[in-house]
């Protein structure tokens, strides 16, 4: 618990704990490390959480006068990001991974088990201020699941018996770094390694490499290796560093940027987690590549609030790599090249992960897509000339620059050159990060990972593609089965619809609210599948589901909102039996439940007999499901 | 050499460079669906509503910039259909209740549903609960019909320099705030004298002892229905004529 002991209460910690003199004292050294530079702000409110425990009123004006914006646009800021609170939370905040890989291993049990044993309510803080329990998006840890992070810190594998040791420490209010040490291990479970895994370059062997070859002979290599970008688009990398490297600098001091996107957002995804916990070397050397390439001066690696874990061990790298001349000025001995990277942390936002979305975040804004084009090789952050790149890409670029882009496209298919990482989990027996030539098929995955019974595979996450059984022919490829990375297993026993019910449930948590169809269509869809799923659905919500996909898909501003009904069309279509047999009637059912809207006045009461009971007390009988 | 010009359901549309498909479609007077575009704001591109499909892809023709010999669908029944149900969302996502509200008859949402004859919400009522903020001496704030297309915030930002509306929230989640740590309007450097106090397509800011001063039934989209009206800047107030 890092919080400044003065503001550790015995009592319930409101607004007015915090008087404005005393607030600014506090966040004066926060915002005087940050220059108060107004696009320092999402960091700035992160480190002021850290010392307050939340951002009460007078914090937020405090900011807003240090960094000279108005205070709106701070609260605004604050009221975006998951991790940020305007609220008290409680000083133990435990968020559990809700990934549906986590659901297959039982996280709502368990989730339900520490609430009961601390006696709170999901979402709400205890009334001591002591915990505070709720779910967040997926956390990137689906092959060593159930997971959940307690005040940021992930804890793998979690058993009933963990649970219960959990809230013994919590209420004895045991400090963290008490807790087991063995409950914090996040392991890679590396289970099948090619060029990129098995490599064993060291820092700075790519960079001397692209300074040997020269600038245009390793644009030239990019474009012979015809590497695409491993994030989701699949856009030619090359096409992407030569058209930044053209694009005029608007401002004449300005300078191009590289930006390493490493928000890893989409659910079932991990393989970044362990590029970077792991191969770091190789992140940072692509990323100096690629300013090699294109003339940058900066670089800026995005890395996703949940993995904030891991940015003591990246910031010691990078503390090395300026010690040892691989970044700062004259890197790798050139006098001409100057180089810098610096981190940032995003704050639990999926959308943060769509590139123009990720620069706003990284100008201290809201994480709303820009209007495109201009597109970020033109006009990026700072509307300055910037190549954003998936940490995957980059390391591939590294190893293009070591080894040429013949031996890259020399590897995989030819239209999808060089191998790929998959995250693998749920149903296997051996979950973990595989890397495969591209144009391995669906069926060679799941026998090498060890799913016997495979009903169905999600590939690329909810945004991707849901396969079946008559498609694991199919190759993992862009030209075929395009994916970001994610690939998560079905058994046979599993419930497709309640799959497709939590990717639901995901976008309308993660929309980012700004264009009218992807705000209030994903909350629409996921109702509709609430409705099915308390047995009122009917054939009409099923059709409603399919007007609203087309619609989302059509007129929604970013891929968000465009991608949010694939996994409910590709069930439909593919699963429709899990559907119908929950539908009350093929025609129309009224989501509205007469005797449902009495439960809040029986919780009340206290009640639960025939006479608080709508239909029985009227005597109906209702329609069995 | 020719002026450029795109095909707007087959009809040609010169434009001049730079100009969106939007503009260009304003200047020779053909009506494309909009709520978060205002002739003299930076465009936003937010409600949608202006989805048109140029060259087969949907885009917003209010950030779309126009390109020579572009063929653009606009009023297709695939596309009104697609704008009705953004209405529909619009209008089940917020607490609109029309005859009782004082922006009737200048309000755009109505217009606007009216031109696309939106019949029925359709969808299931959020009914959200965004209390009202009358703390202001002269304006009233009613963010139950806050159809969130950031007109005031661009207006009070760019125009009066005074930065009093912004966005807090996330997506259903999303909402207005104001620029007080107080969160009440009366806290802020706003007055009726501001261009962000008459920019509001809707009934959220209203100016107060104003109310129905005109009568229900003859004001500016009573009279004549919207799509009729391209060019025109949309209404300001509740007192404004109809033409
Ligand atoms: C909603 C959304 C989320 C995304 N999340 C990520 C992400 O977490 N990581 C990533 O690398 N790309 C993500 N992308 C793709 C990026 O917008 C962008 O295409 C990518 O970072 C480009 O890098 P690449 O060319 O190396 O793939 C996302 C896109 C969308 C629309
Ligand atoms: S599609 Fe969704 S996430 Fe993307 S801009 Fe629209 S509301 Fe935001
Ligand atoms: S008018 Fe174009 S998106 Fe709103």
């Amino acid at each position: 618990m890092d919080r400044d002991p003065r503001w550790l209460p015995e009592m319930v910690v409101t607004d007015e704990c915090f008087d404005a003199t005393g607030v600014a004292e506090l966040l004066q050294p926060i915002v005087d490390r940050h220059r108060r530079e107004p696009e320092r702000l999402l960091q700035i409110l992160l480190e002021a959480q850290g010392v307050l425990g939340y951002l009460p009123r007078t914090a937020l004006t405090a900011i807003a006068d240090a960094v000279e914006l108005p205070r709106a646009r701070v609260e605004g800021v604050a009221g975006f990001y998951s991790f940020l609170h305007l609220q008290p939370v409680g000083r133990y905040r435990i968020l559990f991974s809700d990934n549906v890989t986590d659901r297959m291993l039982g996280s709502v049990e368990l989730m339900d088990r520490l609430c009961n044993r601390l006696w709170i309510e999901r979402g709400k803080v205890s009334e001591d201020g002591l915990v505070s329990v709720d779910t967040t998006s997926c956390t990137g840890m689906c092959d060593q699941g159930p997971a959940l992070l307690v005040n940021g810190q992930p804890l793998t594998r979690i058993s009933a018996e963990r649970i219960d040791r959990i809230s013994e420490l919590a209420r004895a209010q045991v400090p963290m770094t008490d807790w087991p040490r063995e409950w914090f291990v996040v392991a890679d479970n590396v289970r099948r390694r090619d060029v990129l895994l098995a490599s064993g370059w060291s820092a700075g062997d790519a960079m001397r490499a692209a300074v040997a070859r020269g600038r245009e002979r390793l644009l030239d290599e990019m474009k012979r290796s015809n590497l695409r970008g491993r994030g989701g688009a699949g856009f030619t990398t090359h096409t992407k560093w030569e058209s930044a490297r053209r694009a005029p600098c608007r401002d004449p001091q300005g300078s191009r940027y590289v930006v390493c996107n490493a928000d890893e957002g989409e659910p079932g995804t991990f393989k970044d987690r362990v590029l970077l916990a792991s191969h770091a070397d190789l992140v940072f050397d692509g990323m100096s590549v690629a300013a090699f390439a294109i003339g940058a001066e900066k670089g800026l690696l995005y890395l996703r609030g949940e993995y904030a874990w891991l940015l003591p061990a990246l910031n010691g790298n990078l503390m090395r790599r300026r010690q040892n001349g691989l970044l700062g000025v004259a890197v790798c001995g050139q006098s001409d090249w100057k180089f810098d990277i610096d981190i940032h942390l995003g704050a639990g936002a999926y959308v943060c992960g769509e590139e123009t979305a990720l620069l706003e975040s990284l100008e201290g804004r809201r994480g709303v897509p820009r209007i495109r084009p201009p597109y970020p090789a033109q006009q990026g952050y700072r509307d300055q000339p910037t190549v954003v790149n998936n940490v995957e890409t980059l390391c591939k670029a590294a190893l293009i620059a070591l080894r040429g882009g013949a031996w890259f496209a020399g590897l995989g298919s030819k239209q999808s050159t060089g191998t790929k990482l998959l995250s693998i989990a749920g149903d296997v027996e051996s979950p973990g990060v595989y890397e495969y030539p591209f144009g391995v098929s669906i069926n060679q995955v799941l026998n090498d990972c060890g799913a016997g019974n495979a009903q169905a595979v999600q590939v690329g996450g909810p945004s991707g593609n849901c396969l079946a059984t008559h498609e694991f022919t199919r190759r993992i490829a862009f030209e075929d089965v395009p994916t970001a990375g994610a690939f998560t297993v079905f058994g046979a026993h599993r419930d497709m619809f309640e799959v497709a019910r939590n990717f639901a449930h995901f976008f309308a948590h993660e929309s980012c609210g700004f264009c009218t169809p992807c705000r209030v269509g994903t909350t629409l869809v996921a109702n509709c599948m609430d409705k099915i799923a308390n047995g009122n659905g009917s054939q009409y919500d099923i059709s409603e589901i399919f007007r609203i996909h087309r619609l989302l898909h059509a007129a929604s501003h970013c891929g968000l909102g465009q991608t949010a009904c694939n996994p409910l069309f590709d069930t439909l279509n593919k699963f429709r039996p899990a559907y119908e047999r929950r539908l009350r009637s093929l025609d129309f059912a009224p989501a509205f439940d007469l005797d449902q809207a009495l439960s809040v006045a029986r919780q009340m009461t206290g009640r639960d007999d025939p006479a608080a009971h709508f239909s029985r007390a009227a005597g109906f009988q209702r329609a069995d499901p | 050499m020719n002026a450029p010009s795109l095909l707007l359901d087959g009809l040609p549309v010169p434009f001049s460079d730079g100009q969106t498909i939007m503009e260009a479609a304003t200047v020779a007077g053909i009506f494309i669906p909009h709520l978060c575009h205002h002739p003299e704001f930076k465009p936003q591109g937010s409600c949608k509503l202006c989805t048109v499909k140029a060259n087969g892809r949907y885009v917003s023709a209010c950030t779309m910039p126009a390109k020579d010999g572009m063929e653009v669908e606009n009023n297709s029944p695939d596309l009104n259909d697609k704008r009705r149900t953004l209405l529909q969302m619009l209008f089940v996502e917020g607490n609109h209740f029309c005859p009782s509200c004082e922006k009737s008859g200048n309000c755009l949402l109505q217009a606007l549903a009216y031109e696309l004859e939106m019949l029925t919400p359709h969808f299931t009522q959020f009914y959200p609960d965004r209390p009202v903020d009358a703390s202001h001496p002269e304006v009233l704030l009613d963010f139950n019909r806050c159809i969130l297309c950031e007109l005031c915030v661009r207006a009070s930002r760019d125009v009066d320099r005074k930065n009093v509306f912004a966005l807090s929230g996330r997506g259903i989640g999303k909402h207005l705030i104001v620029n007080a740590e107080s969160g009440r309007l009366a806290d802020t450097g706003f007055s009726l004298a501001d261009k962000a106090a008459h920019v509001c397509p809707v009934g959220v800011i209203l100016e107060k002892r104003q109310g129905f001063l005109q009568p229900i039934g003859c004001r500016r989209y009573d009279l004549q229905p919207i799509g009729m009206q391209v060019g025109r800047p949309p209404a300001t107030g509740s007192s404004e004529q109809g033409s």
